[in-house]
């Protein structure tokens, strides 16, 4: 990737650096394996998934639903605390705390035991959506309805311009658990739908979030430069921007907008051809329709001419165009032009992005953005800038992006609908209200496929696709992610042009009578299990199991991942310490896809467990001789990378003293 | 001193939430809003619930405002309209009918009458409005000719131009509500109206994109995807 400065690739290593990245070094300071590049040979998965899909026909219920899972455990599920008894949203996680949003405030859970999760703390302080982040010791919660108050009440707030109104984030220092304050919060002009807070390495005394705001300006009375009109009228406008604050770690109370980045501007191309003012007035002499258009002009095309004349004709009962019909036309083009293009409504590009994923160790961020799905190069955290953008023909809304850990490929959800509608219906278009998967050339996007949780849902569930992260399979690009009353979807994207789904956990509708919102908001995987925060029903942990198409060893490998933190949006970059468990599941997956021969298998396997059960003195010794032996293997194989990711794998093993 | 710190540990603590192990001090669930946290709930249980009559009136008025879009949509595959117009036009046909569902359904949760924008004569949107009917942005009964008579690109151009106002239209309905004193303090209001200035919002841009290609001829459109049919 040409757009990874310096001191991102020393960030990979990160030994000792304080800020809370997600560093796997071992606490003797060995270096943790460099994170393999997925590789572009076969995969080798055949799955089998369960059929007829159990997941079709579930009886309805709050906490007694039919209930369908594939690869998964279910380690519990716990219900919503009563003054939690409104949506639950996202999720963020600190040590051994999920944190969860409800649109009554969030809720801190201790998931040290993810069979028992306990309620550490509840705060109580109404705000949709109440999206969640941690940062160190700090807090962020996003508020966006018109009812959220400065003072946590639950009477909302009447007036439409009002002192008592928040929207924005709330900001608490939660450095101890048992007492969180509330040490700051920042208006915003659209207020905050959601934020994405985003840790960069070369300013450990401020942290950055990006504030990302679908909602309607504020009128300037509430909150002063806040301007809802098209940029050429007033170049401040709030309608094309999305907010930076930066937050002063040692002083959170001075949080405030540093700026207002413009990422959203000239999305629609320029004409091929630029039509300079003399190539206006010589299309003019020879009777084209010039327009005015958003600042350029354009020539109207001949067969729209003609049939815009016609009905002008038509129009005053005449069978043929006159000159007076010609003239008549040009003289209305502007108006037309006007009402279309510019004056009233919103303008050009989306006015503003629903969530925006950045992935600091790549120095990138997707931001899904009305319609659009953006790169952003963020190596100046305070100026992101556009590096390329898509959208795609079947008019997706694109809501967030997750990245594959080695940067190459991006994915866009879309959240079709909101999240309130029933997208997931035997006739809705698989396309639609689905994942778009993109691979990331020299900064390029390009569209690989769909992805969609595949079995069909009712009409009284809603579904489409939402908030997930990916899971540290080595070698492999596998996700899980919330569906709504969809449930959860794993699947692997390793090859981007062939998702497949690898598990699942779905539940009948909340409500037998009546579409009522419900399911996943979000679905993440945390050390080792993978918590839901279920809208209705409370909070689900589960946990992988190992079958045809993820074995023991690889569950293993992704386990010895330790985040000390995660907030979905920010990507942590995942990197593997050297295990037993990393090297078996290479070896594992070579299997799987005939990357080596199955004497070879069968031989490196033994060769492990022999080495395993060795002293240390002589640990090393036997794993490097496994490690040349393999050497000889990388170059006949159908999966020469993957063999070279096993290899190193067991000479860092050998370098760690086994 | 210890007394009362008890008494509100026993007031604050809620059936099923695992206290145990806490210290005695702080209750587990807490709240900076002035009455505690039981009534702090109440509170927002039933604001998030109630509705003003401009919330009623917005979600009555939606109702007909999305029929008539759904009509000018259902038109796209009888009218020759090209594929790309067909796709959006079948996606807001699906949006926006799954969304006149929820709103008829807050209407009956509030036992307000259900707005049905099928029945009515000359007065339904399908005929190009009665006045009264007749909200921001929403197509004239000639416009509606206009349309119908139209086929091929003809009909493509005379869409996008109406649909563009169409939403437009939406967008002053949700902006007029939002700037009403108490409206959208409801929680399924607030979200709907919401979701209608995003997704319209996105859809005029995207309708602007095309319609600069048609009238224009230039390609305007960014990065079409390799087209992967099932």
């Amino acid at each position: 990737m040409s757009l990874r400065p310096s001191w991102i690739r020393a960030l990979a290593l990160c030994v000792s650096v304080p800020v809370l990245a997600s560093c796997a070094s071992t606490s003797t300071g060995n270096p943790p394996v460099l994170a393999p590049s997925t590789s572009a040979a076969p995969t080798g998965l055949t799955v089998t998934p369960p059929s007829p899909d159990p997941r079709v026909g579930l009886r309805a219920g709050v906490h007694d639903a039919g209930e369908a899972i594939w690869n998964l455990r279910l380690l519990s599920n716990t219900p919503k605390p009563d003054p939690f008894d409104a949506t639950n949203s996202d999720l963020a996680f600190v040590g051994d705390y999920a944190i969860q949003g409800n649109y009554n405030g969030f809720q801190v859970w201790d998931i040290s035991d993810p069979r028992a999760p306990r309620l550490r703390k509840g705060y109580f302080c109404p705000a949709s959506q109440s999206d969640v982040s941690v940062y160190r010791n700090l807090l962020f919660v996003s508020g966006e309805a018109p009812s959220a108050r400065l003072d946590c009440g639950g009477q909302g707030v009447d007036e439409t311009v009002s002192e008592d109104r928040l929207r924005g984030i709330r900001i608490f220092d939660i450095s101890d658990l048992d007492n969180p304050v509330n040490v700051g919060n920042v208006q915003t002009c659209r207020g905050s739908h959601t934020h994405t807070v985003l840790e960069h390495p070369g300013d450990t005394e401020n942290v950055y979030v990006y504030i990302s705001g679908s909602s309607r300006v504020r009128p300037a009375e509430e909150l002063p430069g806040c301007v809802g009109v098209m940029p050429d009228e007033d170049p401040n406008t709030a309608l094309f921007r999305i907010e930076v604050i930066r937050v002063p770690v040692n002083n959170p109370a001075a949080a405030a907008i540093v700026s207002s980045p413009r990422i959203f501007e000239d999305l629609v191309s320029p004409p091929r051809h630029g039509e300079a003012p003399a190539d206006v007035a010589a299309a003019e002499a020879r009777g084209d329709f010039v327009v005015q258009v958003e600042g350029q002009y354009r020539i109207l095309r001949g067969r729209v001419i003609e049939s815009m004349l016609d009905s002008i004709a038509a129009a005053r009962g005449g069978s043929t165009v006159t000159a007076a019909d010609s003239a008549a036309l040009r003289q209305a083009l502007p108006r037309i032009a006007a009402q279309l293009f510019g004056g009233e409504g919103e303008g050009r590009g989306p006015s503003q992005c629903h969530d925006i994923t950045v992935y600091p160790w790549a120095g990138l961020a997707g931001g899904a953005c009305g319609g659009y799905g953006l790169l952003l190069d963020i190596s100046d955290p305070v100026n992101p800038r556009r590096v390329d953008e898509v959208a795609d023909r079947n008019f997706s809304y694109w809501h967030s992006a997750t990245f594959s850990n080695d940067a190459s490929k991006v994915l866009f959800t879309d959240e079709w609908g909101g999240g309130g509608g029933p997208k997931c219906r035997i006739d809705d278009p698989y396309e639609w209200g689905a994942n778009a998967l993109f691979t990331i050339n020299d900064g390029q996007m390009e569209f690989q496929s769909y992805y969609k949780m595949p079995a069909p849902q009712t009409s009284l569930e809603n579904c489409v696709a939402h908030n997930g992260s990916l899971i540290p399979i080595p070698g492999r690009d596998v996700m899980v992610q919330g569906w709504y009353q969809g449930g959860i979807s794993v699947f692997d994207w390793t090859d981007p042009a062939n998702p497949v789904e690898i598990a699942f956990h779905d539940r009948g509708p909340l409500n037998p009578d009546r579409q009522t919102s419900a399911g996943s908001w979000s679905v993440y995987w945390y050390n080792g299990v993978l918590v839901n925060s279920e809208i209705a029903r409370g909070l689900d942990i589960f946990e992988l199991t190992p079958s045809e198409v993820l074995t023991q060893n690889e569950i293993d490998a992704a386990n010895t991942v330790h985040l000390t933190h995660l907030n979905a949006q920010g990507q942590p970059h995942f990197v593997w310490p050297p295990s037993f468990a990393l090297a078996r599941a290479f070896v594992d997956q070579l299997e799987r896809n005939n990357g080596l021969a199955a004497d070879r298998i069968r031989a490196t396997r033994q060769a492990l467990d022999s080495a395993e059960g060795r002293s240390s003195s002589e640990r090393r010794g036997a794993l490097n001789n496994v490690a040349s032996s393999l050497e000889n293997d990388v170059a006949r194989s159908v999966d020469p990378t993957r063999v070279e990711s096993l290899v190193e794998a067991v000479r860092r093993l050998a370098a760690a003293g086994g | 001193m210890r007394k009362s710190a008890l008494s509100l540990l026993a007031g604050s603590l809620l059936v099923g939430a695992a206290g145990c192990g806490q210290t005695a001090r702080e209750p587990v669930i807490v709240t900076p809003a002035p009455g505690g946290v039981a009534a702090a709930a109440a509170v927002s249980d039933s604001v998030r619930s109630s509705y003003t009559p401009a919330d009623a009136a917005f979600m009555t008025g939606m109702i007909h405002h999305h029929a008539q879009a759904l009509v000018m949509s259902a038109m796209a595959p009888t009218h020759g309209a090209s594929p790309a117009l067909q796709t959006m036009a079948a996606r807001i046909i699906n949006g926006q009918k799954d969304e006149i569902a929820l709103m008829q359904q807050w209407l009956r949760d509030q036992d307000l009458p259900v707005t049905d924008p099928a029945a009515g004569g000359m007065d339904a949107p399908m005929h190009g409005g009665h006045h009264d009917m007749q909200m921001a942005g929403m197509l004239s009964a000639e416009q509606l000719a206009n349309l119908d008579a139209a086929r091929g690109e003809e009909f493509d151009r005379l869409y996008l131009t109406y649909m563009i106002q169409h939403h437009q239209g939406a967008i002053i309905m949700v902006d007029e509500l939002l700037a009403t004193d108490g409206a959208a303090q409801n929680e399924m209001v607030f979200k709907l109206a919401s979701d209608i200035g995003a997704d319209q919002s996105s859809e005029i841009e995207r309708m602007r994109t095309m319609l600069i290609a048609l009238l224009f001829g230039d390609g305007g459109s960014l990065h079409p995807p390799t087209d992967r049919t099932p």
